[in-house]
């Protein structure tokens, strides 16, 4: 098991190097340069000129890469162009508020998700299962930013029922100790800033979830499907067992497997959609940021930005293997 | 229980706290005494000496106040910390005197060594934040610096020489050459006086220049302790979340009338209106002519309009091909249908241009400007004129995104002025490009041919519109008139305002009959409101005081 840790941990070294490279290069492929994004119609040809010596943008790219490593791998992730604000202390505040979004998403992806794929393989070929299919393919093909337009139109502006922007009313006097917000309100004490956060956080995971869902109540049901047919499954019935009890041990549980792997798959997808879903509704988190920055050229967040998210993914998945490693020794010995 | 029951309590179960969360939003309530500002994005700094931003600069005009401010809604100067002002004979030395009576809001007196104070700041600013991107006003308006960095102005070139104490309440501001624009120029929000005190204390130009060659400040003046004299202060500041102003219980002029300003960013245009459309926000900045239309279908809300302070043209580089000969630039101006670009695309906010300067800036010339009306039979007749074989090919080049105040769909507009130019005897080759993506650096580099292109003034100068463009050689224009240059120069350095006025209006006449672009737009810029507010006074600069602000 250790062995297996050890080695995949290894494998994340050319993986991570590979990973900067490739960004390095795509975001100065990115037509125009810092200095146009920075100074506007108001700069001179010798301003951007100036600028470009400035911030060593005239360099060849190599020796760019290599000032960009040598910084990166001694802690230090660079200083927005845009905010002038350390990169470490944006994540520290962003991080937080896409993961509580991704959580968010990720527990209304299950909560419909798991019983939807299991009501359909049980009413295998009705119209509840034509419905749930149905349902499942307008998850995956409606594009996040409509969903969430469409949602924040009809409950937020139409019928004013949840809030539009942002992560609180700006209103609400809270501390953010963790920037968790929902964990914020009730580390403090401050539960009505929680259920605010809350709020906040319903149509957002709606429009996030939403892929996610439609993936996870598929392979629910075609999971549930396969292990229904299983010998141990007839043999529980044959023993007499009540068949909620043979759905609840026996199908439910093994049925699950499979939809583990799918959660640390979807994070890959939560982590893209974000960036339409914060945009859409004003929230301040990684995807808005990287979305920002592609608009001012910002390099150093897009690079340590881009990086971090990648880096996190891998590890997600990471962690995912191991885990699922733990479950089924087969794929330790492979 | 049966499984299929027990899955739909729990989908049952999982939609009521959906909808609690729902009936419990429709309970927010408007707090009065608040007034909610979506605002583009976040500031970058509260230091107005250090950012040229709308949205920073915003913030800290309600923080701090400079020795002369725009007469609210106006562009006219009148005096703010200053109590008048007074030029010598020659032009060189400005003489203002100071209100008495005024402190900072850390307590510290405002007078003449404060003032002094603040501009031996600027002018003696750390080499790392001379560039245009941190201090472009000062560079703007002043031009150098006592210790330029290496291949900077020094104070040979800079407009500024020193600042007097003439006792407690008297400063005088020392100029290298005669300038009238410079009284205009000290309005912007950008010269705002801060305590020195807390300059020092809060350490505001300490820092690192981090490997990647930025300043990081490492003191806390401009993210937390920014301190002036203006009706409001900083309470707190999350980026991100929000900013929150408090009112000044110890402002010298009359105290503002709302008693919280909160600053929200919401950098995505449509998520800005639907935040107005639920009271999430009271104000939204910078509508397009769509969101314009949502606003005004929405009883609840209200429009205002910001006077036209912009230009919108057609530019025209000399230096390539058939746009050096006058006739050809003449034919361009007669191919373009410039009124029904003006009606079709701007929502009744454009007002057809026939000269560089929006009306309402000193120097606009109500006559002798020559007039383009669209004339695709004169155009064709003056390119045989100039000996061109029809039909002469022109590249013209288009910004894709980014739509402006004067340019509020960029790709519309150029298929419209290339279907009028075409029928007079024009070829138009399509040169689409990212308004940051190397579309701006291309323009100003003078590699567009004709383009798109426009001007919003920083202040309400004729120089910050004619000089800036035609004062000098300009490689946008590839334009080259030394005449002008010169009637530009003296038209700044003359005091007498209607000599002025008379000056500036000799050249916007001049402009036109040398034609290095065409414009065709100025255009009002809408705000969105609640109805519920009263007493938002509009500025043509965007300088806008929140003071006189009433959360009805």
């Amino acid at each position: 098991m250790l062995r297996f840790v050890v080695r995949r941990l290894l494998l994340l070294v050319p993986i991570l190097l590979g990973l900067s490279i490739l960004i390095f290069v795509w975001v100065r492929a990115l037509p125009g340069t810092p200095a146009d994004a920075l100074l506007g119609e108001r700069a001179t040809p010798a301003d951007v000129a100036e600028f470009k010596q400035r911030y060593g943008l005239n360099d060849p790219i190599y020796t760019q890469y290599w000032a960009y490593l040598k910084t990166t791998l001694s802690g230090e992730l660079g200083t927005s162009v845009a905010s002038h604000r350390p990169v470490t202390t944006e994540i520290k505040e962003r991080f937080p508020a896409t993961i509580e979004l991704a959580v968010a998403a990720m527990i209304f992806a299950l909560g419909f998700g798991l019983p939807l794929g299991f009501i359909a393989a049980k009413k295998y070929r009705t119209p509840v299962d034509h419905g749930s299919l149905f349902l499942s393919l307008i998850g995956i093909s409606i594009p996040v930013f409509f969903l969430a337009i469409m949602l924040k139109y009809v409950f937020a502006v139409r019928l004013g029922w949840l809030p539009t922007v942002g992560r609180q009313d700006v209103l609400i006097d809270a501390d953010h100790p963790t920037n968790f917000y929902v964990l914020d309100g009730i580390v403090t004490g401050n539960f009505a800033a929680s259920w605010d956060a809350i709020q906040h956080l319903i149509l957002p995971a709606i429009a996030l979830g939403s892929i996610p869902l439609a993936i996870i109540s598929r392979v629910t049901r075609a999971s549930v499907l396969d292990v229904q047919s299983e010998d141990y499954v007839r043999t529980a019935r044959a023993k007499g067992l009540p068949p909620s009890q043979v759905d609840r041990r026996h199908v439910f549980r093994n049925a699950l497997l499979p939809v583990s792997t799918i959660i640390g798959l979807s994070f890959g997808i939560l982590l893209s959609g974000a960036v339409l879903t914060e945009t859409v509704f004003a929230i301040p988190g990684m995807g808005s940021w990287m979305k920002e920055a592609i608009f001012n050229h910002d390099y150093p967040v897009l690079q340590s930005g881009i990086m971090f998210l990648a880096l996190v993914f891998v590890i997600v998945n990471l962690i995912v293997d191991i885990t699922y490693a733990f479950i089924d020794p087969r794929i330790r010995v492979s | 229980m049966r499984k299929g029951t027990k899955f739909a309590l729990l989908l049952g179960a999982l939609s009521l706290v959906v909808a609690t969360a729902a009936l419990a939003g429709s309970s927010r309530s408007q707090a009065k005494d608040t007034f909610v500002v979506g605002a583009e994005g976040d500031p970058v700094l509260l230091d107005p000496s250090l950012v040229s931003d709308g949205t920073s600069l915003r913030v800290t005009y309600q923080i701090f106040e400079g020795l002369v401010r725009n007469k609210p809604g106006t562009l006219k100067i009148e005096p703010a910390l200053a109590t008048g002002w007074k030029a010598s004979k020659n032009g060189l030395v400005w003489t203002f005197p100071l209100r008495k009576g005024v402190t900072f809001t850390d307590g510290t007196p405002f007078n003449s060594a404060a003032v002094c104070a603040n501009f031996t700041r600027w002018w003696y600013r750390p080499t790392q934040l001379q560039g245009d991107d941190i201090s472009y006003y000062w560079n703007t308006v002043f031009g150098g610096y006592a210790k330029p960095a290496p291949g900077g102005n020094g104070p040979d070139k800079s407009l500024y020489r020193g600042c007097k104490t003439k006792g407690q309440y008297k400063v005088e501001l020392i100029l290298s050459r005669r300038s009238t624009s410079f009284l205009g120029a000290l309005a912007l929000a950008n010269f705002g006086i801060a305590s020195p005190t807390a300059l020092k204390k809060y350490q505001a130009d300490a820092g690192t220049v981090g490997s990647d060659g930025q300043f990081r400040p490492s003191g806390t003046f401009a993210t937390t302790h920014p301190i002036g004299t203006g009706p409001y202060m900083l309470q707190s500041w999350k980026i991100g979340d929000k900013l929150v102003l408090v009112r000044n219980p110890k402002y010298w002029g009359t105290k503002a009338r709302t008693k919280t300003v909160i600053v929200r960013p919401i950098s995505d245009t449509t998520a800005r209106v639907q935040a107005l459309q639920t009271g999430e926000i009271d104000f939204a900045n910078n509508l397009t002519p769509q969101d314009a239309a949502v606003v005004k279908g929405n009883k609840n809300l209200k429009l205002q309009y910001r006077p036209a302070f912009n230009v919108g043209y057609v530019g025209m580089n000399q230096k390539i091909g058939p746009l050096s000969k006058f006739k050809v630039r003449q034919a361009v101006a007669y191919g373009l249908d410039r009124k029904s670009v003006v009606g079709a695309f701007y929502g009744g906010q454009g007002q057809l241009a026939d000269q560089f300067l929006p009306p309402l800036v000193e120097g606009y010339a109500r006559k002798g400007i020559p007039q383009y009306t669209y004339n695709p039979t004169k155009a064709k007749q003056l390119l045989q004129e100039a000996g061109e074989k029809l039909p002469v090919t022109l590249e013209f080049w288009y910004p894709t995104d980014r739509p402006r105040g004067y340019m509020p769909d960029p790709p519309r507009n150029f298929q419209a002025f290339t279907a009028s130019l075409e029928k007079s005897g024009f070829k138009i080759v399509p040169h689409p490009g990212q308004w940051r993506g190397g579309y701006v650096s291309g323009v100003n580099g003078g590699q567009a041919q004709l383009f798109l292109f426009g001007w919003t003034g920083d202040f309400g100068d004729p120089a910050n519109f004619l000089n800036v463009h035609f004062g000098q050689f300009n490689s946008q224009f590839g334009f080259n008139n030394a005449k002008l240059f010169s009637l530009l120069t003296r038209a700044d350095q003359e005091t007498d305002v209607e000599k002025r006025t008379l000056l500036y209006q000799q050249a916007s006449v001049m402009v036109m009959q040398l034609l290095p672009m065409v414009p065709y737009v100025h255009s009002t810029v809408p705000v969105g409101l609640r109805k519920n507010i009263t007493g938002y006074r509009m500025s043509p600069v965007e300088l806008e005081k929140f003071d006189s602000v009433v959360v009805g």
